[in-house]
């Protein structure tokens, strides 16, 4: 009893659960629908490229971990969601698009301008949507998610603008690379992984982590201790919005064009929900990297599995809402509370009986 | 029950995890009396309140209210309220964005007769009882147009209007003017005169004796005693409430006194202040100083340091640091200066309680290294051992939370975190509340031995003893304003009472 | 004589109601020659908005507990949704599918509310949760775009007119043009109406308003914080029912794509109207202007006919920011003056 409970309270444990529970799930529906039961883990090299249902979710996945590592700052600093960055990464992968194919353009197979400027330009429009979320919640004092409400609007409707309301289509190889293969490893998985690494690094070198997390569970305390919170807040928004920014050029990349209405959409959810399966208070605070990370390629393993269960992408986000909530739910204050009653009055009876 | 009493609380006695909070307290309040509640922080006069209100629910004695056959306990405020003890607070609890007359009746709105509330008449009966209690005040107005006095005037008449018997305002005048102040004691002086008994938490003693009829002391949890107020002059009350009979003050010999004025200035203020909290002020602090800031509790001693340091930002006068003239605005300033602050509300401002102890002790340090300089773990850890060894810091390891550890541990642990800067002037406000004798003894020596390694230390403290062992000076506060200093042959129990008892009475 | 005070909020209001003059006048003036002068115009907008107007009643009510509701979108489209499909392939009646909905509408509050109010999680996860739940129920309901062609009293619904017997004008073969308005803007510019007595007269009225006051004085002053938030967030989702409704006679189909950022253009009526962010403050009539103003917009977009639609989107989000700002700096004044 005593060993679940070490167990139960480790940091990873949630993540790691979960992850293995929609492994489980898998495993028995392909034992029920007559494949061999593992098929789920069988990787194979087909025409010089890896294959399989898990490189699947590792790929996919990438844009969710990708914007996790942004999330789990913001959530952690400010105890609010950033729900902009489905719409930031539509219109940094609609700027890029029309950049690369110039205005009004909507299939193009030779670059408007070099690839790097159209990047950069995607990357630095979500770094402004960041610092403009930070700006309102930092030294505005406005709440996290109705300040970010703005750009979840506004963001997406930017992004069809600048593509004229057009599928913008960039058919250029070197464009492609980077929602494609990069040898026989799909490149989003590499650039998911430079991320996180990248991220861990500067977790380690520098302070930030530090920074975040004392700010979010007590800013008064970290004003008096010489943190300037407000600062600190702008930078995990800013943040966030380059991982937006990012993400978003994958996910472009990965169909080479601009689909503004549909990139990124209804991803904000899948990068709160990887957030809280990675064992994070939505209150802010403490944060753990490495659940977020798990957590967002555990949701990509649900997505796949509903998918393969038959269930639309249109269908799927019922099943993430119920997720969603049953955390939260869990992680609430009165049902928390009432756990620790009935666990109490359970010790007290085991006591009375030993007694 | 004896006649005319309207409230007797007997043998009151309640513990926190650990801590006695009340022990055997006796409280009696007669009809159309206004009682006055003192004691220093920590004397137990919100709990005894809270246990009184129904918030806490205390252990052992008895509560009786007039016209109530036998004990009474009150499940929360509300049934409270419902029995006719109310509570107005120092941060009004109305609601500021509806009318005056809404705020008087809600929760008992007059009705029309289809069931929907009857404005007119409510206003109506709103306006009659703001003419009963003489205030000029259009019920019709929101609530937030009128200033903090005349809403609490508006929650007394609310509690008035509720059949109160017992009305407690709980520092009621804390950030009211003078004038506002003269108009609330009116008030206070009409509902005695309709039979309403009273009970008045203050800090402010001029107050005390303008409007009190009666003093009930409490220290550390026992009750001093209950006075009338002629029997009780200012300086026996400060002495009641800090704890020495005044006829036979021990005089203690500070053990680390000694003139430094000679030595070069660290700080040097001119005339800063902050509006609300401390009046302009001047004050010098020499090199290898402890300067004691006395004065009850609200007299500005916090509010003084906290001016120094940049956490409420001076918003007039001059400030010099080492000779030179410096603009403070936020604690890392300060900080840059070599100052340190360990302030009073060690939850609220000093832990960061989901950070292991190691993390909370290298926090300063770290945020005067900045973002991009992170201390490498193997100093952190050999930084937070060593504190802990020589603070000698009581935790199951340095990665232990910092919210597991005792209150007292948990002071050492912010102490360590200001250490670890080494810093040339650092402010102690209240190291020693709520900590054991054990800590507060090693924390006193340690501030000694600060001032002789040569660093100016601040020391605040509601125990004179305590201030009179470490500090070589003392800086009197009384009423949000710096009044006096106390040095030398002055610094004695008997000196220093008087000066915070101020006036001649 | 009653002074006139000009207090924020009054001065908020003001604004709003002084950008929706401007904004119609100056329509009028630039697009005189697209009938924007006409009385049918400013009635289009009405009867455009029929939906909308219902739903910003209630998200003003839930936004006046200092909460906020952004599942109302994804709500009507599930509605319209099981409106369709129950009357073109279940082959049900609509009235009583119109109950059916108006249940769900309370049912899907009730669990809102209480997740709110009584679990004490965020009110924009909850509602987030809902809204994707909401939207993903649209999709399992049905998967593609139903029309609804079967069922002739809501076919008869959508197409009555109410004349009204001024402002008319004679177009240009001269026959006169009578001035007309449908059955959903009465619904909801009843449901506005009710509401407004609701909010100012009742005792549930006001301890919303006293809740989003302050919650702590309102708990001391004896009342059920609780309770009001959890009938609030069913009231929230009752109205969007009813808004679900009037969308549905409006658009006469159920696509999954329906009312997408709707909520948004609920909540920034009701900010723009003059309710606080912070709870508290604000009154249904002013979000009638609000929602006003997000139509004169889109009207505005839709007369040029040059511009993307998704300008409406951008100007809506510029409004709401801007107002959201403009609160956040008159919080900053008024505690600067109280300090």
């Amino acid at each position: 009893m005593d060993k679940v409970k070490k167990i139960t309270k480790m940091k990873l444990f949630l993540p790691i659960f979960s992850m293995i529970l929609v492994m489980m799930i898998n495993v028995i529906y392909d034992i029920a629908s007559g494949n061999a039961p593992f098929s789920f883990f069988t990787i194979s090299i087909n025409n010089g490229i890896l294959y399989g249902r898990l490189i699947d979710v590792l790929n996919r996945g990438s844009e969710v971990a990708i914007l996790a590592i942004g999330m789990t700052l913001v959530v952690s600093a400010s105890a609010g969601t950033d729900i902009s960055v489905g719409s930031v990464m539509s219109l940094s992968g609609g700027l890029c698009c029309m950049l690369l194919a110039g205005y009004g353009v909507t299939n193009v197979s030779e670059y408007n301008v070099p690839l790097w400027v159209g990047m950069l330009a995607g990357v630095a429009i979500a770094c402004v949507c960041g610092l403009f979320n930070g700006f309102l919640v930092a030294y505005m004092n406005i709440q996290p998610m109705v300040a970010t409400l703005i750009l979840w609007s506004a963001g997406r409707a930017i992004g069809l603008l600048l593509c004229n309301s057009n599928i913008v289509y960039v058919r250029v190889p070197s464009f492609q690379f980077f929602g494609a293969y990069c040898g026989i490893i799909p490149t989003p998985i590499i650039i998911a992984a430079v991320c996180v690494v990248i991220a861990s690094i500067i977790l380690r070198v520098t302070a930030l982590g530090t920074y975040i997390q004392s700010v979010g569970i007590n800013k008064k305390a970290s004003r008096i201790s010489g943190f300037n919170s407000a600062k600190i807040i702008l930078l995990c928004y800013v943040i966030c919005g380059l991982c937006a920014g990012i993400s978003g050029l994958v996910a472009t990349c990965r169909i080479y064009s601009a689909d503004t209405n549909n990139i990124g959409l209804n991803m904000e959810l899948d990068a709160i929900l990887a957030v809280a399966l990675g064992g994070n208070s939505l209150g802010g605070g403490k944060f753990n990297l490495a659940g977020s990370i798990i957590g967002a390629y555990t949701i990509q393993a649900i997505t796949t599995t509903l998918y393969a269960l038959g269930v639309s992408s249109a269908q799927a986000p019922v099943f993430k809402a119920i997720v969603v909530i049953l955390i939260v739910v869990i992680q609430s204050e009165p049902v928390k509370a009432y756990f620790k009653k009935l666990s109490a009055k359970k010790a007290a009876a085991k006591e009375a009986v030993q007694a | 029950m004896e006649n005319n009493v309207v409230l007797s609380m007997k043998g009151i006695c309640m513990t926190f995890p650990g801590v006695k909070a009340l022990e055997n307290v006796d409280f009696n309040l007669k009809k159309g009396e206004i009682r006055a509640l003192m004691g220093e922080n920590g004397a137990g006069k919100s709990t005894l309140i809270k246990c009184l209100t129904g918030v806490n629910k205390f252990e052992a004695g008895e509560i009786y209210l007039d016209g109530i056959d036998g004990p009474i306990v009150n499940k929360d405020t509300m049934d409270a309220q419902r029995k006719g003890i109310s509570t107005v607070y120092q941060e009004v609890n109305l609601c500021p964005n509806l009318s005056v007359a809404e705020n008087l009746f809600i929760g008992r709105e007059p009705m029309t007769k289809i069931g929907t509330v009857n404005r007119k008449k409510m206003n109506e009966m709103a306006a009659k009882l703001m003419k009963d209690l003489d205030l000029d005040i259009d019920v019709t107005q929101n609530l937030e147009e009128y200033s903090l006095a005349l809403q609490q005037m508006i929650a007394i008449a609310r509690a008035v209007d509720m059949d109160c018997k017992v009305l407690i305002l709980d520092e009621p005048t804390s950030s009211l003017d003078d004038n506002e102040v003269a108009k609330l004691f009116g008030m206070m002086r009409r509902l005695r005169e309709q039979g309403v008994g009273i009970v008045f938490v203050t800090h402010f003693l001029e107050q005390v004796y303008e409007v009190c009829d009666g003093i009930t002391v409490l220290r550390n949890g026992t009750l001093v005693g209950e006075y009338s107020i002629e029997e009780l002059p200012r300086v026996k009350l400060v002495a009641a409430m800090m704890g020495k009979d005044f006829d036979d003050l021990a005089n203690i010999k500070p053990e680390g006194s000694g003139d430094k004025s000679k030595e070069p200035l660290v700080i040097d203020a001119k005339g800063l202040s902050h509006a609300g909290t401390i009046k302009p002020f001047d004050l010098e602090i020499h090199k290898g100083e402890v300067i004691g800031l006395t004065g009850l509790l609200g007299s500005g001693r916090t509010e003084l340091a906290r001016a120094i340091y940049g956490a409420d930002r001076a918003q007039t006068g001059t400030l010099k640091v080492k000779e030179q003239e410096v603009t403070i605005k936020n604690p890392i300033d300060a900080m840059n200066l070599g100052m340190g602050l360990l302030p009073d509300d060690r939850k609220a401002e000093g832990i960061i309680g989901d950070l292991s102890v190691r993390e909370n002790i290298i926090l300063a340090m770290q945020a005067k290294l900045g973002i991009f300089k992170k201390i490498p773990m193997a100093k952190q850890i050999e930084i937070a051992d060593k504190f802990i060894e020589l603070l000698q810091i009581k935790t199951a390891s340095r990665e232990t939370l910092i919210k597991q550890l005792s209150g007292g541990n948990q002071q050492k642990v912010i102490l360590a975190r200001w250490l670890a800067t080494d810093p040339d002037f650092l402010i102690l406000d209240e190291p020693t509340r709520g900590i054991d004798i054990g800590t507060k003894t090693e924390i006193q020596k340690l501030v000694i031995q600060l001032a002789e390694e040569g660093k100016s230390v601040m020391f605040i403290s509601s125990e004179i003893e305590e201030m009179l062992r470490t500090c070589n000076r003392m800086a009197v506060l009384r009423d949000g304003a710096k009044v006096g200093e106390i040095s030398g042959e002055e610094l004695s129990q008997e000196g220093v009472m008087k000066a915070i008892a101020g006036g001649a009475k | 004589m009653k002074k006139l005070k000009l207090g924020s909020n009054n001065i908020l209001l003001a604004i709003t109601v002084a950008l929706f003059v401007i904004m119609y006048l100056g329509g009028c003036i630039i697009y005189a020659d697209k009938g924007f002068t006409h009385f049918q115009t400013f009635l289009n907008v009405l009867i455009n908005n029929a939906g909308l107007i219902a739903v910003a009643a209630g998200m003003t009510c839930v936004m006046l507990t200092g909460g906020i509701d952004i599942s109302v979108g994804s709500l009507i489209a599930m509605d319209c949704m099981f409106l369709a499909v129950g009357m073109e392939t279940w082959g049900m009646k609509s009235p009583v599918l119109m109950v059916m909905v108006l249940i769900i509408g309370i049912v899907f509050g009730l669990v809102q509310g209480f997740c709110v109010a009584y679990l004490e999680i965020q009110p924009f996860i909850v509602t987030m949760a809902g809204m994707f739940f909401a939207r993903g129920m649209t999709a399992v309901i049905c998967k593609d775009q139903v029309s609804i062609v079967s069922d002739k009293l809501f076919t008869a619904i959508s197409n009555a007119k109410i004349n009204i017997p001024f402002g008319g004008y004679e177009n240009k073969k001269g026959i006169y043009q009578t001035p007309f308005i449908r059955p959903t803007v009465v619904v909801a510019l009843l449901v506005v109406v009710l509401v407004y007595l609701m909010l100012k007269y009742t005792k549930f009225g006001r301890s919303i308003y006293a809740v989003g006051g302050n919650q702590v004085s309102a708990t001391l002053m004896g009342l059920n914080v609780r309770k009001t938030k959890l009938l609030t967030y069913t009231l929230s989702s009752f109205l969007t029912s009813i808004g679900g409704i009037c969308y549905c006679l409006n658009t006469m189909c159920g696509t999954t794509t329906q009312a997408t950022g709707l909520e948004m253009d609920a909540i920034s009526s009701s900010v723009i109207g003059g309710t606080l962010l912070t709870g508290g403050v604000g009154n249904v009539l002013g979000s009638l202007v609000g929602v006003m103003i997000n139509g004169t917009i889109s009207t505005l977009v839709k007369s040029n006919g040059k511009l993307v639609s998704s300008w409406a989107n951008i100007i809506t989000a510029i409004l709401l920011c801007f107002f959201i700002l403009l609160q956040a700096v008159f919080a900053k004044i008024k505690e600067s003056k109280k300090a």
